[in-house]
């Protein structure tokens, strides 16, 4: 690939065309007739639900597959089906959602590594920490070259990626969901990132189904929907409800992930569903002076006590890795405690097994479907019953047919699981109703307490909307509800408390109404801090 | 929903199908290279099996032990183990039933020794199969590891027994069983006659139909395919995994002990040093080429029960040695048939329209 690095001079022919793209997958589509046209120097926007295509397309783009059919050009060239290693000779690099780092590695190690600078016959360490510090300069990307991957934040790592693919000449650079795991500190500092980077004339496609970070830094928006490529909008002459009818092919309402979500959910409160008064009911949840020790016999969870009454959701919000799976799993029964106690319904339960803790009125939504929340090569059905398999048996342990058919097509219906049909494995399904399984598993019977973990994680705008809706009725039904969630508005539009979590301490619990994102996130990277109430 | 059935009937089927046409072309050049024609062979092979009443049932006798062994291979890997320890436990299975047959009094009519000898073979292979489930449980032992070692002593261990202190002098069995002797299908079938099939195999297929509806009509099926599957989603359901696992590997030891009564009770009416003879370890190749399921165990335990009668049957012309490499042709090409043909089917399902 000779004409790996050659300027993008001509401004006026795109730097990326895609066109008529199909490809397939068995029998699903994943692109029916796609375009993208991306031009150089621009910051464009890919959005779409889950399962619209966009991932199959950076796919193609990447060279990670070949398309059935259509054309894909970069820089005027024709270069259809080409592979991952012209791809790369040419300029494109992919910054993943998992990171693909070495964590045992230096910053340097991980950034030079499958070019490594050689000094006779040997790996000059030196000259890789010159080249890649000479790099951050340039590019004004902080990066600490000499320290070890594993002693980074997730917002670090992030930028060690990115640098990654700018050593190897990356000139159009695309970004996987790249908020899905930062604080909003770690945001902003990002946008300045690919700001300065489209402005040395890079070009940047960013992939994302969250409206406010589309409205925020695009330049070009393409909305995909079922496959294919729905609409290709000018960001400025846009505005977050229009794109999001693109995507979803319908009005939808917005509040919990927009920009106005403050304000609902201030009308929300004021409408008078405040959470009942302690002394009326006994707490349905409450958790006292819980420790857990990790792997490395450190306090992941270090003295958390809370209580949640019934009818009041608790939001916890938080970078990831400060402890909330571990808390979540601890309550659940998953995960071995050190010391403390946790009481459901006034129930001390400290010692119950995860299946007598689900029997004292525990509901789960898991923050990992795809590992703990289903078993993917189970049909819907029998996904309906996991945890719950106790209450279809019959007789003499075998399992009740009837019952659990009967039992698929009401959830089925009552959470709109689509495709409708029982059968159905659940590795088949969209990640939206694959979550929908879960939900409906969980919340559709009786329960006091619910743990909800990262319950719209990987989900499309309706679905969301479907969940946030379903998680208010349970607060309405008197459910306690403790949510964990990345996505601060989500916790700030439905809680009635925020907790943040803080290298496995609560830094604060306040009010949601009288949190902001702004004070939250400082309490989230620890800037600021105060002894829990 | 009948069309998904097809789809999944088509998916068991193809897989095994290509795999045999992998090594019947194999099979071909091999036979070619010992300068014999193909399709005499194949015949011979199949006259030998399948064309006489004699072969035949020395077909389904090797079929029933491979069905007992396969379903305890198979049973083990639904949990998410591998058991590798069938051969021992088929062992154990077939020296308890035989002791028990020693031990009870000539009196004492089938109908109670039979059940008896039957519970001792399950026991014997159930003990083997239950300490590498325990070191498992308790201390996170890997069980390929616990069953491959325990093949070794146990196997010493019954040698040592029966060289010592049970045998019949100038042999290497014990004396035979008072009790237990399961009827010869040749005494209702004359045609039968000489072969060592016996109704042990009417207990293979209701094992088989057990199993089936173990694993896919209870709930203890339900969960120990969950902690197959996915053991964290099956932790999060509430399931006690090490609990699943330790029943699990006692049980397919059970079935696989089971497995001795078609040779001590059916045929010999005497344990002798050996007898297991690989069993065990085919049966893992029946599982595989089955794909754990019952139904699948049984029609593989036919197919390798008939490739090594054959193996006899062809004997004159070709070594039957032969017979033994083809069996591995087809393990491997079934481990590599599986996915490829799957990919292949479920692309030439992908609908033609929009």
């Amino acid at each position: 690939m000779t004409s790996a690095t050659s300027p993008a001079a001509d401004r006026t022919q795109p730097a990326i065309r895609m066109l008529g793209i199909d490809k397939s997958f068995g029998p699903v589509r994943a692109n029916r007739g796609a375009s993208l046209e991306v031009m150089p120097g621009e910051i464009h926007a890919l959005v779409g639900e889950n399962g619209a295509g966009k991932s199959t397309l950076m796919r193609i783009l990447g060279g990670l597959m070949k398309p059935d059919a259509g054309k894909l050009e970069v820089n005027g060239r024709d270069v259809t089906g080409w592979s991952t290693n012209d791809a790369i000779a040419a300029g494109i690099g992919v910054v993943h959602q998992h990171f693909m780092l070495v964590p045992t590695l230096t910053v340097a190690e991980n950034i030079v590594l499958g070019q490594e600078p050689v000094k006779s016959g040997m790996f000059d360490y030196q000259r890789a920490v010159a080249d890649v510090q000479a790099l951050s300069k340039e590019t004004g990307l902080a990066v600490t070259a000499d320290r070890k991957v594993s002693e980074l934040s997730v917002g670090e790592a992030q930028r060690v990626e990115i640098v990654k693919t700018l050593f190897r000449g990356a000139k159009i650079l695309v970004l996987d969901e790249p908020t899905a795991v930062l604080s909003p500190p770690e945001v902003k500092e990002l946008w300045g990132v690919l700001r300065k980077l489209r402005d040395a004339g890079g070009t940047i496609v960013l992939i994302t189904h969250r409206l406010d970070e589309v409205m925020d830094l695009s330049d070009t928006i393409t909305v995909m929907r079922a496959g294919q490529t729905i609409e290709r909008l000018k960001t400025s002459a846009t505005n977050p409800a229009e794109i999001a009818r693109a995507m979803v092919g319908r009005e939808v309402n917005l509040t919990g992930r927009d920009a106005e979500a403050l304000s609902a959910t201030a009308e929300f409160m004021a409408s008078g569903t405040t959470p009942p008064s302690s002394e009326e009911y006994s707490a349905a949840l409450e958790v006292n002076d819980l420790v857990v020790v990790g792997s490395q016999h450190t306090r992941v969870i270090d003295g958390i006590s809370f209580t949640i009454q019934p009818g009041e959701i608790l939001g916890i919000a938080g970078v990831e890795g400060n402890g909330q799976t571990e808390l979540i799993e601890a309550i659940a029964g998953l995960r071995k405690i050190e010391s403390g106690s946790i009481r459901i319904s006034g129930h001390d339960v400290t010692d119950f097994q995860v299946d007598e803790r689900r029997g004292a009125g525990l509901a789960h939504i898991p923050d990992d479907r795809h590992r703990r929340g289903l078993i993917l090569d189970y049909s819907v059905s029998d996904n309906l019953l996991l945890g719950l398999q106790d209450e279809f048996v019959s007789r003499r342990g075998v399992l009740d047919a009837n019952r659990i058919n009967e039992n698929a097509t009401k959830q089925i219906e009552s959470f709109d699981i689509r495709p409708p049909t029982a059968a159905l494995p659940a590795r088949s399904l969209s990640g939206g109703n694959q979550q929908k399984v879960v939900i409906a598993r969980e919340m559709g019977h009786e329960f006091a307490v619910l743990l909800a973990s990262q319950p719209t994680r990987g989900v499309d705008v309706g679905a969301i909307e479907f969940i946030h809706e379903r998680l208010r009725a349970a607060r309405a039904e008197n459910k306690a509800v403790l949510l964990v969630s990345a996505e601060l508005n989500e916790v700030l539009a439905l809680s009635d408390r925020v907790a943040v979590m803080y290298r496995g301490k609560f830094a604060v619990v306040m009010p949601a109404a009288e949190a902001t994102e702004e004070t939250l996130g400082e309490y989230m990277i620890g800037t600021r801090k105060e002894s829990a109430a | 929903m009948t069309s998904r059935f097809r789809e999944q009937v088509e998916e068991a089927l193809f897989p095994p199908l290509v795999a045999l046409l992998v090594a019947l072309i194999c099979g071909d050049l091999l036979i070619l290279s010992y300068g014999q024609s193909p399709a005499s062979v194949y015949r011979l092979l199949l006259e030998g099996t399948w064309g006489n009443a004699y072969g035949f049932g020395q077909v389904l006798y090797k079929a029933t032990t491979l069905t007992f062994t396969g379903l305890a291979v198979s049973l083990g890997i639904r949990a998410g183990l591998f058991n590798v320890g069938a051969e021992s436990q088929l062992a154990a299975g077939g020296f308890l039933a035989a002791l028990v047959g020693l031990g009870l009094s000539p009196s004492i009519p089938g109908v109670i020794g039979v059940p008896l000898c039957m519970i001792a073979a399950a026991f014997g292979g159930g003990v083997v199969g239950a300490i590498p489930a325990f070191l498992r449980v308790k201390f996170g032992a890997h069980e390929v590891i616990v069953t491959i070692m325990l093949n070794f002593i146990v196997l010493a261990f019954l040698n040592w027994i029966i060289a010592n202190h049970l045998h019949v002098p100038e042999t290497l069995h014990t004396p035979e069983i008072h009790t237990g002797a399961i009827p010869r299908l040749s005494q209702f079938i004359p045609g039968f006659h000489g072969s060592a099939a016996n109704l042990t195999i009417v207990i293979a297929l209701l094992a088989a139909f057990g199993v089936w509806f173990f694993l896919f009509r209870t709930r203890r099926g339900y969960e120990l395919r969950a902690v197959g599957l996915q053991p964290d989603a099956a932790e999060y359901g509430g399931i006690h995994v090490g609990g699943v696992w330790f029943r699990a590997l006692t049980l397919s030891g059970a079935i696989a002990g089971l497995g001795g009564i078609n040779y001590v009770l059916g045929y010999k009416h005497y344990y002798e040093d050996g007898f297991a003879g690989g069993s065990g370890f085919l049966g893992i190749a029946v599982a595989l080429v089955g794909r754990n399921h019952p139904l699948g165990v049984v029609l593989a335990a036919l197919f390798f029960a008939t490739l090594s009668q054959g193996g006899l049957a062809i004997h004159a012309f070709v070594p039957k040695q032969m017979v033994e490499v083809l069996q591995g042709v087809v393990i491997i090409a079934v481990a590599m048939s599986v996915p490829e043909v799957r990919r292949a089917l479920r692309s030439a399902r992908r609908p033609a329209t929009v």
